[in-house]
Formats: structure tokens, sequence, C-alpha cells
């Protein structure tokens, strides 16, 4: 998501300018050498008796012209055209370069959804369930992209307001292939808008792990419209929205730091799936009745297509194709690589034998714990922040679950809230000014840096996220359950969701 | 005419088939199933909960013979399907009162 200048001073309204030209340095800083490089050749070229400047520039405020600041008392005009035109190449090339990354990171977080996270979970349920459950997530591949592209981008990105968009950008208006400066200078603001939509498809659909086998299709289809609308569009504002309180780099008040979704995403999923499960109540026969997974294989597989996609999740969130979304990748596989490690190791420790599910389980809970932190630490730290989120979570899954006896069916909240909540907060503690300066060279980021009270922003970041998450989905699901009921009847859920709901079978074995 | 039902281990099975159809005994059978006898199952864990398996999967073989085949038959599965631990499985032997070909309504040992 937006990577730049999440600042978490308390806002300054003057160094909105300062903020501005930070941000505008980083990103302009290798078009403006390359262009004064080829400048100084072509005058060399061109013009051999003239005095040279240096060819390598300084940290020169922003310049997009390179025929200023140069002491040449005359410039011919035929460079200057010649100059104009690499001018526009050069950011033509950068654009070109920025945009088939984001074309291809929107991608790789569609793939997350389908047939990544389909498959997960698909694999994780009864055999008579799965394909309700691989139906809920595709369902929100084509529902959510109508609600987004008749206004659900608008919610989130038009407007300038505190907490939601507005209605702009309805039925995308607007929405061409200008980039949009506010978010994504290189890129059209198409390829934005499409990127965006990725994460508020998979969002939703990671809420469908904590009812899984008990909720009726119906339900599904409008309590999901109305989360998105109502839970997700808010958070997104907020965090990643002109004018979000939560933005800082666009002037908001909270800001915290959260690159590509940990509290937007996994943090808002995460505690919305608990209340449901709390909500709705235990499967038929839980905990007693014996239900384990129909097919680990299709979990594999859907982990491993989550961990590939994630590469679009995170790197992609740099918004462009440059060293940040290689420090973002980086850190990104080696947080899930440690926390399977981490998960392992402790289920190893405790049961005397790792299991392929707890592998891919915490390889999924690293890759959510650094979702936040992927473009503010460096490599090491991700290592660290996926070994204590492997951990974390193992203990949230098996013991805290089995403690409190909720039926959190695919550990929605003790992967994602809990995995996304540890990630938060370890962000604070490991974010480095020397992979991201976004607060501005020479200030401190994170921990690390020195700077502790990051901690105390992360703190208010996830608690307005826990807190809208919470609310929302409580009213939601009373509506819902008002209009089209929520879970199914005992003998629906005993005979199995793929003939009630969907009047089919996964597989039809005697054919 | 007798029939004979060998409940015996998966792993067991091709020696069995094989030792059969070298003994000359064709025609027979086979069914996957779950069960136990006094042989214990085990417990798989996933994400923390503990499921014990105690139906284990075997192997089960039905053959109607004539008479005389009987006793050639239960020595070749005893003495092919026997692993000695438990779990290796039973032969039970009923008598069958008539046995009819479909193709063309054959009837009695002729049939089998």
């Amino acid at each position: 998501m937006p990577n730049a200048a999440f600042l978490t001073e308390p806002s300054k309204p003057s160094h909105a300018a300062a903020k501005n030209l930070a941000y505008g340095v980083m990103r302009v800083m290798t078009r403006v050498s390359k262009c004064l490089c080829l400048f100084t050749l072509m005058a060399l070229w061109l013009v051999p008796a003239r005095a040279q400047q240096s060819a390598v520039p300084s940290s020169a405020p922003a310049a997009t012209s390179s025929s200023s600041g140069v002491a040449q008392p005359e410039i011919p005009k035929a460079v200057n055209d010649k100059l104009a035109d690499l001018d526009k190449r050069v950011t033509a090339a950068q654009s070109s370069g920025d945009n088939a990354w984001m074309l291809v990171s929107a991608a790789l977080v569609l793939m997350m959804t389908g047939p990544g996270l389909a498959l997960f979970y698909g694999g994780l349920v009864r055999r008579k369930n799965a394909l309700a459950m691989m139906m809920q997530s595709f369902a929100m591949m084509a529902l959510i992209t109508v609600l987004w592209a008749l206004v659900g981008y608008s919610l989130c990105f038009g407007g300038s307001g505190p907490v939601i968009g507005d209605f702009a950008h309805a039925f995308l208006r607007g929405v061409g292939v200008d980039p949009n400066p506010d978010y994504a200078a290189t890129i059209p603001q198409l390829t934005f808008m499409v990127y965006q939509l990725m994460f508020a498809v998979i969002t939703p659909a990671l809420i469908t792990g904590a009812t899984a086998e008990r909720m009726k299709f119906s339900g599904t289809v409008l309590f999901m419209t109305l989360w998105f609308l109502f839970v997700y569009a808010p958070l997104a504002h907020m965090v990643w929205g002109k004018g979000g309180i939560l933005n800082a780099a666009l002037g908001g008040r909270f800001p915290t730091l959260d690159f590509a979704g940990g509290t937007v995403v996994h943090i808002s999923s995460g505690v919305s799936a608990l209340v449901c499960a709390l909500y709705m109540g235990k499967r038929v026969g839980f905990p007693k009745q014996p239900m384990p997974p129909h097919s680990l294989v299709l979990s594999f597989i859907g982990a491993c297509l989550l961990w590939v996609g994630w590469f679009g999740f995170n790197a992609g969130s740099a918004l462009a194709a440059g060293s940040l979304a290689s420090s973002a990748f980086v850190a990104t596989h080696f947080g899930a690589a440690a926390a399977a490690v981490g998960w392992s190791a402790a289920e190893w420790l405790k049961n005397g034998k790792a299991s392929a599910l707890g592998a891919i389980s915490g390889a999924v809970a690293g890759l959510v714990a650094i979702t936040p932190a992927a473009g503010f630490v460096g490599p090491m730290p991700a290592l660290a922040i996926g070994l204590i989120a492997g951990v974390f979570c193992y203990f949230m899954v098996t013991r805290v679950k089995a403690i409190f006896g909720y039926d959190d069916a695919l550990d929605a909240f003790g992967v994602h809230g809990a995995g996304g909540t540890i990630g938060a907060l370890l962000t604070g503690v490991f974010a480095q000014q020397v992979i991201n300066p976004i607060f501005g060279a020479g200030k401190p980021v994170g921990g690390l840096d020195g700077h502790w009270g990051q901690i105390g922003n992360q703190l208010v970041g996830i608690a307005i996220a826990w807190g809208f998450a919470l609310v929302g989905t409580i009213v939601i699901l009373k509506i819902t359950d008002l209009i089209t009921g929520f879970r199914v009847t005992e003998e629906q859920e005993v005979e199995g969701l793929d003939i009630t709901q969907h009047g089919e079978e996964a597989y039809y074995l005697e054919s | 005419m007798m029939k004979v039902e060998a409940i015996i281990q998966p792993s067991r099975f091709e020696s069995v088939k094989d030792a059969l159809r070298e003994a000359g005994i064709e025609g027979m059978t086979v069914t996957e199933v779950r069960g136990h006898g006094r042989q214990k199952g085990h417990t798989e864990v996933y994400r923390g909960r503990e499921y014990t398996v105690d139906l284990l999967p075997k192997i089960k073989l039905e053959l109607v013979l004539p008479d005389k085949l009987v006793n050639l038959v239960v020595d070749t599965i005893l003495k092919t399907a026997k692993t000695g631990k438990i779990g290796d499985g039973k032969i039970f032997l009923t008598r069958v009162d008539e046995a009819i070909r479909i193709r063309n309504e054959e009837r009695g040992e002729s049939a089998l």
C-alpha cells in the first residue's frame, strides 16, 4: 500500500510541504541523476568549448527539469529539445517498469484468493463442505469486484474525508490512464484501482474461515456486501485514503506504520472472524466429533500459492518497481520462512512431530505478521518477526483456542487477527530509517532507530482497527440475521453445505 | 457350497491374490473396509486437536466355492495373510444355499 511518508510525529501542518519534498526527493533522485549525466555528456559532445558541471549530482532539491541549476549561459534549442525528449522517455521508462510490476502484483494478489485461499480453506474442511468453502472465496472475487467498480473504489480512495471517501469516482468516473498523484504518481490510476481491488477481494474471504461449515450462502452474500461497504471501506480510507485519520502520508492525525495492510486486511478480518464465530456458535458436534481436514494436499497447494502471491501483496505495496519493492520482497520471504520454522519447532517440541499442516500454517502466520512491516524492516528483523509470529500464532491456535473454547473453525482469528496484531506491534520495534526513511532523511523511524514511541502509535492504530471491526461486525451480523439469517439449520449442517447450499457434490466418486 | 469371507491386512492383499491365482482359484470379490478387533488405532493431531483413529483400513475378500476347494483356499489365505501380529484379521465360513450365473442362468456348483 502507499509506502511513503507515514509520519508518527504529532502532526505539524507546516511540514506538509517538507513531507512532499522528502517524498519527491527519493523518487526523483534517480531520474535527476540520469538526466544530469546524459546532459553533461551531450554538452561535452555538442559544446566542447564550454565549462562543464560535475556529472554527479549532489542531493539537489526536487528538480524535474534537467536544464535548471546548471551554470550554462545559453543552451542551444536543439539540445534543449533533446533533453526534454529524453526526460519524457526516462519518465515513460520508469512508469513502464512500475506499471508492469504493479499489474503483475495485482494478478498475484488475486491469485491469493483464487485459488490460494480457496484451496487452503477448502482442504481444511470436511468433504461435504469443500465446494461451499471454495465458493465463498470465489463469490468474493465476483461480488466485491462489482461493488468496487460501482462505488467501492470511490468510497475507499475518493474525496478527502477523515473516515470515508465520497462518490466522486462512482462508476469509476475520472479513473483512467492518468496517474493519481495522491496515491501513485508513476502508474495509471486504473492500475492503482485494480491493485487495490484485489485487497478488497481477499479481506472478506478471510472471514469465511471462522464461519466455515455452518454459514448460509445467502447470509454470506448479504453480510459480505455490508461488511465491505461499512467496515472495510472506512478502514481502508482511514489508513490509505486521502484525508484518512490514520494516514499520515496525506495528513492523518493518528499515523500508523502499516506497509501492506496488517490493520486494514488482517486485523479487521481476523477480529471480525472471531466476532462471527462467537455469534454463530460452535459447529454441531464440536469439539467432541472428529472433523479432520479432508484434503491437506489441497491446503498445501493453497498455502504455497498464498506465499508466492504475497510477494504481490507486500512488495507490490511499494507501488513502484524500485529498491523498496526489493526490500519488501525479501522481508516477506524471510518472514514466511522463519515463521514456518518457528511453528514447526514449537510443534515438534510439544508433540514430538512436525506436521505439514503446522508448517504451512506457520508460513501463513509469518506472512500475515510481516505484512505491516515489509517495507520498513531489514532482512534480519524480518526473520525475527517471522520466528516470533510463528511461535505466537501456534500458541494462539492450539492453546488459547482450546482454553476459551470458541469454534474459529479454520483459525482466521488465530492466524490473521493475532498475527496481524503482533506484526503491527513488531513493526514499531523493528522499523528502520535505513530501510525506508519515511520521516525524512536522518529521522528515526522505529525502535531500532531509538524511536520507541512508535510502538505507542502502532497501538493506537491497532486499537482503532480492533474497535471498528468489533462494532461494525456485531451490527452487520444482527442485520444479516434479520434479513436472510446467518446460520444453516442443524439438518442442513449435518447433511453438508455443498448439497444444501449449492446442490452439488465436490467429489462424485461413483461416476 | 461355502462362502469364505476373509478380512486381511491391506499390505498382504497382493500376496494372497497371487497365491490364490496360482492355486487355480478364479473369482473373488474385494472390498476396502474399515474396522478393528483388538488392534489399537493411532492418534492424529491437526492444529493442536487430537483425533483417535481406531477404525483401521482392511481388505475384505469374498469367495464362494465348491466344498472340496474350501480347505485349499483357507490354507492358502492363512499362509499368505499371516504376519503374526495383532491385526492380521479373520476368516469366516458360511454355507451358501444357491448360486446362479446371470449370463446363462446356470445353477449350482457349475455356476461357480
